[in-house]
Parts: structure tokens; C-alpha cells; sequence
């Protein structure tokens, strides 16, 4: 795939203006995990009300590729079910992207996924399943 | 100035299109690519001479061991060694951890290791292993914000009397040249072993051990053109004597019973089970064809180079340069904000690689409080016109994502 395609402008409209970027003042739950590899560093907090997520933030330093994944998926969460947060696909995620970020860089789009559902599995009080696990 | 566009004619890979354009190969500093008289060495060895080195008696055996034996004759006068003083290992890496191994062993318990901030994983965490087994200290030697050591602090630093200074010659991200000479000379003086960490140098410069007057000095044939696999210690004469073994087993045995062993004289006692004997043939291949081109010119084109490269890229708007003006062929940047991996996404799409990522130098890079940068690292067949890709690509990054 070609820089020009990784780069759309889906992709760059959300690395630079992200949403949900900034903290939650009481949030429900939070998580955090980064990539020592290529030093992207995510962190993701959480409210919940009547069973659905009633906000969700994100702060981090990472590359563009993460960071608008990171941002769109909070789009995506913000207003679903608890269960459909925690059983949100990477499939989902990528096709929201819209590109195939290839094996160098999955892991780019993939780590704020696992870091979201890390939050929500901390409030369920449940331990992710091995599929998410092996998300990153 | 070489001429890169003759040498690449020696490197098929770069018959190789990505995207429709040459490779642009400056990615040198993790590894090289390799010339047919590497790969026909090689391949010439295992059609004809293929054997067991040091085991039997026939005529094959006889012919694999002086093949094996004149690349150690080579690879040993390319640095100023002699031919014994030569251990083959896989890598700088392997070669760094039999010198940990067995220094830390003899270390008197409590005493001190010292390491600088500029090391890179290889030289740091043999010695956190070692040091750990055996009740040992490690300090660091400070950089300054320029990203060298600063000489007038090193006899300070050596204060503390170590058993051991192992510093690298040069630096893999920042391309700083540490003054080797200087540093054995003061490690001496305080009465620590010197050991030299001299994967980015030997490939680059003319490098002699008696000159620098170091104890250790290791590195990797991989990345001076030679095949992955094979690595050099050079271990002085009479510490070879007096050092204990590293891995035991083959070949570094004099007698074996059922209650012990003896060992083998050096350098086998440091080599033990069946050797990489095509990878120091091609090593020593790579040797040659190093020599034929010289090893000054070649540190002249790479710095003229790498200089040119500082010079081409100085002018995208928020370029910041990590290391030393007057380096090695390294070239470590970051643009404004951008991460270094976005940043190389765009090198690769144009054929060009370029390391992105923290060089495995995590310390180091915390230090720089930067969690990765871009990396360009230069060789024999690197030309400026691929600098001017490089700079094109980069100022492409710079207009998208900036």
C-alpha cells in the first residue's frame, strides 16, 4: 500500500484535530499500555451510565497511524453498550480506518483498541480474554 | 569520493526495484548488503571444501581447517591483531557477552563495571546479567547534551576503580566518535580492562588494536559486508591464558574424562562446537574486498556524505539533528513532532530505508526524551543522488503530516 493511501484524509483530519483527546475529571475506569518498540503510548478513560459509555478521552504520544485510530475509535465507543465495547472487532476498527496499514504498523492501529477494552474489562472486573489479549 | 554507482554493480539487491525505483539502501548501521565475492566465497567453500574443521584426518578436513584458519589470518591483520588473538563468535553481541562472562567470573566481588550512557543493548545488558551473578556494581559514564563524552570527566568517572570499561567505539544513534586511544590509556591508568565496542567502527575506519591499546574490542561481520552469523572478539595473548572458558563443549577441550576437562589452547578455547567456518570465509572475503577499496577512502566518503546529508535535509522547516556535527556516517533526525515511524513510512514508499525506532538504545533514548528518531546511516554504495531522494521524501512527510 502506498504512504499516499496510509495517509488519507480521514487519517490526517484525525491526527490533527483529534476528538476526545484530554482527560475525564472522574472517570470510571482508565488504562494504559504503549509499545516500547516504537514508542506509542496510549491511555484511555472511561464513564459509564445505564450500561452504555457515557464518555470516553484519550491522551497519548504515538505516531499518526495510532493517534487517529485511537481518536476514531472513541467515536465509535462513546454512547454503546458496555458489551459492545468489550466486543468491539479489530476488523471494525481497521475498516473505520479504512486502509491496511500492513504488518509493520497493525500493531500501530491496533494498540488504542486494546487499550479501550483493557478499560473496560478493568471495570466489568474480568480478565481479557486471550483473543484481546493478543490484540498487540 | 568513491564511485558508488561501480561498487553497486557488485551488490545484486540493488537489481531489485521497490515500487518501481532502485533501492536506496541507508539503513548501514543495523546491516549491510553484500557484494558476489562474499556470497561466491561462500558458496565456493561449501562446493569444494566443506568439512569439519580440526576433527580427523583426511584431506578435506586438512583443506576446511586452512581455509577457516587464513580468514582468521586476515580478518586478525586487518585489525593489528595477531591471528590467535582472534575468538569467532556469531556477533558483536556474542563477543560482548563472552567478555562480560568471563571478566565478571574473575571480578573481585563488589567492585565496579563501567558502562556510558551511549551504549547500545548489546553492551549494556550482558554486563546487568553478569553483574548480578557475581555482586557487581555498573555505573555510566555521562554524555553531554552534544551527545559525547566529555574527556575532562573521564578520570572522575574512573574514580571508582572498575574491573572493566567497556565503551562503544561508536555510536549507533548518534554517530559520536569516541577517542579510543584516550580511553584505554585512562582506563589503564585507573586499572580497569578495556573493552571496545566496535561494531559501527571496524566496518567504517581503519581501526587497529595495538594503536588503541584496548583489551577487547568485538564486532560483527554483518554489517561490513560479511554474512549474518559470524562475529570477532579480539582478546589480548595473555588474557586468553588466564581467563576462564565462556561456552564449553567441542573443539575447546584438551581432555575430556568422566570427572573433567581440560582446556584447549587459545583462541579454541573460546570456540566451542563446529564453527561457522563459510561465515569466516566470507568475512574474509568481505575483508578483501574492504582493503581493495581502502579503508580511509572509506571513511571519507561516509563523512563527506553524511555531512552532505545534514546539509540537504537542514532545510525542512523543524528538522532537529541528534549527535555530533563531525561524526560517523549517521545521520539521527526528527522532524518537528512527527513520529519517526510515520516519517519512514514515506522513505519506504519511495525506496528508501532508513531506520526509524530507538535503535536499540533505549536508555540513551530516554535521555534524549525522545521515544525514537530517524536514522540514515551511509556505506561504500551510497551516492548523493540517493540523498537527494532521501531529502525529497522527507520534505514530502514534513508538507503531509506537518
Amino acid at each position: 500500500m502506498a504512504t499516499a493511501d496510509m495517509y488519507k484524509e480521514n487519517i490526517l483530519d484525525h491526527y490533527k484535530h483529534p476528538r476526545n483527546r484530554g482527560r475525564i475529571a472522574h472517570a470510571d475506569s482508565e488504562a494504559h499500555d504503549s509499545n516500547p518498540l516504537c514508542g506509542d503510548d496510549i491511555t484511555y478513560q472511561l464513564t459509564f451510565e445505564n450500561g452504555r459509555v457515557s464518555d470516553i478521552k484519550f491522551e497519548g504520544s504515538a505516531c499518526a497511524i495510532c493517534l487517529a485510530s485511537a481518536s476514531m475509535l472513541t467515536e465509535e465507543i462513546a454512547g454503546k453498550s458496555i458489551e459492545r465495547a468489550r466486543a468491539f472487532k479489530k476488523e471494525q476498527l481497521l475498516s473505520t480506518l479504512g486502509i491496511d496499514p500492513g504488518p509493520a504498523r497493525l500493531k500501530c492501529a491496533l494498540l488504542p483498541l486494546k487499550v479501550m477494552k483493557l478499560a473496560v474489562y478493568k471495570y466489568l472486573g474480568k480478565k481479557m480474554t486471550e483473543e484481546d489479549e493478543k490484540l498487540v | 569520493m568513491l564511485d558508488p554507482e561501480k561498487i553497486r554493480k557488485d551488490f545484486p539487491i540493488f537489481k531489485r526495484k521497490f515500487k518501481g525505483s532502485a533501492l536506496a539502501y541507508l539503513d548501514n548501521a543495523a546491516t549491510t548488503q553484500k557484494p558476489c565475492q562474499v556470497m561466491e566465497a561462500m558458496d565456493d567453500y561449501y562446493r569444494n571444501f566443506n568439512a569439519n574443521p580440526h576433527r580427523g584426518a583426511y584431506r578435506l578436513v586438512a583443506d576446511a581447517t586452512e581455509r577457516y584458519e587464513s580468514a582468521r589470518k586476515n580478518i586478525a591483520a586487518f585489525i593489528g591483531a595477531r591471528q590467535e588473538e582472534i575468538i569467532f563468535t556469531r556477533n558483536a553481541t556474542e563477543s560482548l557477552n563472552l567478555v562480560a562472562t568471563v571478566v565478571c567470573q574473575q571480578a573481585a566481588p563488589g567492585s565496579s563495571i563501567l558502562l556510558t550512557q551511549m551504549e547500545h543493548h548489546s553492551n549494556i545488558v550482558p554486563w546487568q546479567m553478569n553483574a548480578k551473578r557475581h555482586n557487581l556494581r555498573i555505573k555510566y559514564a555521562k554524555i553531554r547534551s552534544y551527545g559525547a563524552l566529555c574527556m575532562e570527566d573521564m578520570p572522575q568517572e574512573l574514580a571508582i576503580r572498575p574491573a572493566v570499561f567497556s565503551f562503544t567505539h561508536v555510536s549507533n544513534v548518534l554517530g559520536t566518535i569516541n577517542d579510543a586511544v584516550k580511553l584505554c590509556r585512562l582506563a589503564h591508568e585507573s586499572g580497569a580492562l578495556a573493552c571496545v565496542d566496535a561494531a559501527q567502527s571496524v566496518p567504517h575506519m581503519k581501526v587497529d588494536v595495538r594503536k588503541i591499546g584496548c583489551d577487547f574490542l568485538a564486532f560483527s561481520g554483518h554489517k561490513m559486508l560479511g554474512p549474518t552469523g559470524i562475529g570477532v572478539l579480539y582478546m589480548r595473548r595473555d588474557l586468553q591464558e588466564t581467563l576462564p572458558p565462556f561456552l564449553v563443549g567441542g573443539d575447546m577441550i584438551k581432555e575430556v574424562t568422566f570427572e573433567g576437562a581440560t582446556w584447549n589452547s587459545p583462541p579454541y578455547k573460546f570456540e566451542a562446537g563446529t564453527p561457522n567456518v563459510a561465515g569466516a570465509v566470507g568475512l574474509s572475503a568481505a575483508v578483501d574486498y574492504l582493503k581493495k577499496i581502502g579503508m580511509e577512502k572509506i571513511e571519507k566518503h561516509e563523512q563527506e556524505l553524511a555531512s552532505y546529508c545534514r546539509e540537504k535535509l537542514s532545510g525542512i522547516p523543524g528538522i532537529k539533528f541528534y549527535g555530533p556535527k563531525k561524526g560517523a556516517g549517521i545521520v539521527s533526525y526528527n522532524i518537528g513532532k512527527l513520529h519517526a515511524h510515520d516519517v519512514g513510512q514515506f522513505a519506504d514508499e519511495d525506496g528508501i530505508a532508513i531506520r526509524t525506532g530507538h535503535h536499540c538504545a533505549q536508555p540513551l533514548m530516554k535521555l534524549m526524551g525522545e521515544p525514537a528518531t530517524c536514522r540514515a546511516s551511509v556505506y561504500i554504495y551510497n551516492s548523493e543522488e540517493e540523498v537527494h531522494r532521501l531529502a525529497a521524501s522527507m520534505k514530502r512527510a514534513q508538507k503531509t503530516l506537518g
